[in-house]
């Protein structure tokens, strides 16, 4: 083939400590479509905020037609002609269709009055060179989201764009939008565009694209055409790495039934998920970003409501979507997010720690001086938290001692029953194994753990068994003995009939 | 340094401190430079002034700590008034009686607040702003531009008399007794806690359990009912119940509050500094009204003092965290923070 369209070399970015892209090369063809997959935490996304011009890469080149460019800021990327699809666009909804495809760059006429009429004509064709017959006139608003990719796209043809990158488009879609959006991008395609494919679905990757990159861990692993491939090769790309630095789970002795899930479901986020967890079990549940785990989680502990089904612990059922009743029963939920939701960053570590028992903290009503700080000092100290001063706000902290902030302030309420939502995430390695080898001595300890996660080396190194999720619905329930990472893989892909 | 002598010297640092003297050098420098701020009467009157502001700078205080605002309070105030002049002429004849129904009322406004708020999950800015004028409106309907003034005078001489061998009215001593039960709410309870959490980050705050709505609910309320105590002070001192009355209140309110060092945008601030900044409001006013400065500059002062109490923080803020980061560099790393 002749000189690559686009192509990457060499890329690396850091996001302070954490390595994202690790010399990462990628090539794309005019008039071919590629795919890119991976695991979660792979590098995908950054790949793509670098050809958005969002992220600057630290280090490597990125030539277009064999000349090296930068991309400062999106407009570079745009000017340079490269247009990126999101999974969920970002339309103006209360502009028209045409308004949002011109949007900044309106055909004009004398006295820079928008020209409405051309601008009109002009949207129509786009459409109708797409195939998809929208009306221009009408608001954004409302539309479904595989109509709003379709303006994106018009957008992107309008700016005649060489490369179109379109990141998971599909999550959202049904079958027949699927099949019309890739009606549209073979003949982008066909018609020499350079289309970037990201998907989890590899059904999909392989109807549509000629040549497959596997990342992994911030790695480029292999390029390969799709034609050479199958899907179980694909996968075993993906996780093949080694089971290194993790601390497994002490064998513990299982109990009664702590928090059992009925039939819980919440419409548009996830459906009829059931499952127990026992004292001194830890089960994961694994599965992509956006299978509705940390949804399901929410739920449980009352932050969200849910549409039906029932959340028991200790064979008493909780009342829903109330967190406080949550906490009294004994649960606990270390979140996903823990400068959002697990912290207020700009209060002092004491305050954090101790805000879901401040009022055991109390004597006749009051918090009198120190309480909370010797609360909060004994756990600092069992979980060896580093702080100046317990005084101190906890957004001066690193990564890892917030974590650890935010385990102390659960553990600290005694919970039956612990959810920890993507418990490792963004943290250091020794940290890490901290927080491993503090779950499994909580489960020996006979409490039931709920370990949310998408690293497969935590999953499969921790937890006795293994729930799948697969939008929005349990796919697998996999014991420790039969966990691999191909069995799960293959569930949260959707695949799991063929394991 | 030990933890002790940092903590002293942060108080001392700190905005409170800075509104305190701020107070005591009006104080003095008023007493030495214009006549009449050195009388007895100079501040039984900067009291009198002074009430009706504390008393709904209480609540607000703790609204403004969540995140919200309520800008109603003077309507409230207002329509209180009128309501406890139509009680009189109805012939309700009981004080306590009549003082207990405008609680209620003024409770039962500050929940509408706190409905809309909450329920529909509407900016408080906007939904007080509304009300605001609604409840001021609501104000005219009742007494129109009629005035209730015939109120039997031990009413009127008990809402205004001095602590006995003083000039200060004693009703201050009730404004003391509610500071500090709100102080210690604010700042002693499981509840102040959750406020600042909520104020700081309500999402984290509901992932601790802490019930952000229910609370704003009742803080909406609460504000209502001490805009009503207010109101009723209000009507008691001047004698009179008009639809008028307390009209614009609500910007000495706010200002205080600001000034005082709690920030707009919620989760940062004490009650301390807010009643300082109620007394050098009141004190400055009180002053350069007797040093014959023209009202509309004293507005012009409040308005001012008001933008330089929501800057003010701020630059102090940035001046802090360009030392801070110019400090590494420095000859003298031994130095401690």
């Amino acid at each position: 083939m002749a000189t690559p369209l686009l192509a990457l070399s060499g890329v690396s970015k850091s996001f302070g400590a954490v390595a994202a892209l690790r010399d990462v090369r990628l090539e794309l063809y005019s008039g071919e479509a590629h795919a890119l997959v991976g695991e979660n935490g792979a590098g995908k996304s950054t790949l793509v905020k670098i050809l958005a011009g969002v992220h600057a890469p630290d280090q490597g080149t990125l030539t277009l037609d064999g000349r090296p460019v930068t991309l400062g800021n999106p407009a570079d990327a745009r000017a340079a002609g490269i247009a990126v699809i999101y999974q969920e666009p970002t339309l103006f909804p209360d502009l028209s269709v045409a308004e949002n495809i011109f949007m900044g760059r309106q055909p004009l006429r004398s006295l820079r009055r928008i020209a409405s009429a051309e601008m009109r004509a002009r949207a129509i064709e786009l459409c109708e060179r797409l195939g998809v017959p929208l009306d221009p006139d009408r608001p954004a608003r409302g539309l479904s989201i595989a109509d709003q990719q379709i303006v994106e796209i018009a957008k992107a043809l309008s700016l005649d764009a060489r490369v179109l990158v379109m990141d998971e488009p599909t999550a959202a879609l049904s079958g027949v939008e699927v099949e019309r959006l890739f009606t549209v991008a073979r003949s982008l395609r066909d018609s020499g565009t350079a289309v970037l494919f990201i998907s989890h679905r590899f059904d999909e990757v392989f109807a549509l694209c000629q040549r497959v990159t596997v990342m992994r861990d911030g790695r480029w692993v292999s390029t390969d055409p799709a034609a050479d491939l199958s899907v179980d090769e694909v996968v075993r790309r993906m996780v093949g790495r080694e089971v290194t630095s993790l601390f497994p789970k002490e064998p513990a002795t299982v109990g009664e039934p702590r928090l059992e899930v009925r039939g819980l479901t919440r419409h548009g986020s996830f459906a009829d998920v059931s499952f127990t967890v026992r004292g001194g079990e830890i089960v994961a549940l694994a599965g992509l970003v956006g299978a509705g785990r940390s949804e399901v989680s929410r739920a449980i502990f009352g932050v969200d409501p849910y549409d039906a089904g029932q959340v028991c612990v200790d064979g008493k059922r909780l009342p829903r979507g109330d967190t406080a009743a949550a906490i009294e029963a004994g649960l606990a939920l270390v979140p996903e997010d823990r400068r959002q939701q697990g912290l207020v960053m700009e209060l002092s570590v004491e305050r954090n720690a101790t805000l879901p028992r401040r009022w055991a903290l109390t004597r006749m009503g009051l918090l009198f001086g120190g309480a909370e700080r010797r609360a909060a000092g004994t756990w600092a100290e069992r979980l060896q938290v580093k702080a100046a001063r317990l005084s101190d706000a906890v957004s001066t902290l690193s990564g890892g001692n917030q974590q650890k902030v935010v385990l102390a302030k659960w553990l600290a309420t005694h919970p039956r029953v612990l959810i920890v939502d993507e418990p490792t995430r963004g943290i250091d390695v020794g940290t890490k194994s901290e927080v491993h080898r503090l779950l499994s001595r909580l489960a020996g300890d006979g409490v039931a753990v709920l370990m949310v996660s998408s690293e497969l080396p935590e999953v499969l190194g921790m937890a006795d068994r293994v729930l799948v999720m697969h939008e929005g619905r349990l796919a697998a329930d996999i014991p420790r003995d039969r966990a691999d990472e191909e069995s799960v893989m293959l569930a949260a892909t959707g695949q799991g009939g063929r394991s | 340094m030990s933890e002790p002598a940092v903590r002293v010297r942060s108080a001392l640092g700190s905005w409170d401190a800075i509104v305190l003297i701020a107070v005591v050098a009006v104080a003095v420098v008023g007493a030495l430079t214009i006549d009449g701020v050195a009388s007895p009467r100079f501040w039984r009157f900067v009291t009198l002034e002074a009430i009706p502001i504390a008393l709904i700078a209480l609540p607000m205080t703790l609204v403004v700590i969540t995140g919200e605002i309520d800008l109603s309070v003077a309507s409230v105030l207002g329509l209180t008034c009128t309501v406890m002049g139509q009680l009189w002429v109805w012939g309700v004849s009981s004080l306590p009686l009549i003082i207990a129904l405008c609680l209620l009322l003024g409770a039962v406004l500050g929940a509408v607040n706190g409905l809309f708020v909450t329920g529909f999950g509407l900016p408080s800015l906007a939904v007080t702003i509304g009300t605001l004028a609604l409840y001021r409106g609501l104000a005219y309907v009742v007494l129109g531009d009629r005035a209730v003034a015939d109120y039997p005078a031990e009413w009127t001489n008990s809402a205004i008399a001095p602590i006995p061998g003083t000039t200060i009215p004693w009703m201050i001593l009730v404004v003391a007794v509610l500071a500090v039960a709100f102080g210690v709410l604010l700042h002693a309870t499981p509840i102040g806690r959750g406020l600042y959490a909520m104020g700081n980050n309500a999402e984290a705050a509901r992932f601790a359990g802490i019930s952000v709505v229910r609370t704003k609910f009742w803080l909406f309320a609460a504000t209502g009912a001490m805009s009503a105590l207010a109101g009723v002070f209000w009507t008691l001192r001047f004698a009179s119940a008009r639809a008028d009355n307390g009209s614009g209140l609500e910007l000495a309110v706010v200002a205080a509050v600001l000034l005082g060092g709690v920030s707009i945008f919620g989760g940062r601030g004490g009650l301390l500094g807010v009643i300082a900044a109620v007394a050098l409001l009141g004190v400055l006013r009180n002053a350069l009204q007797l040093a014959y400065v023209p009202a509309n500059t004293l507005t012009i002062i409040t308005g001012s003092l008001l933008i330089a109490s929501v800057v003010g923080p701020n630059v102090v803020g940035m001046l802090r965290e360009r030392l801070r980061r110019r400090r590494p560099a420095t000859p003298t790393p031994s130095a401690s923070t």
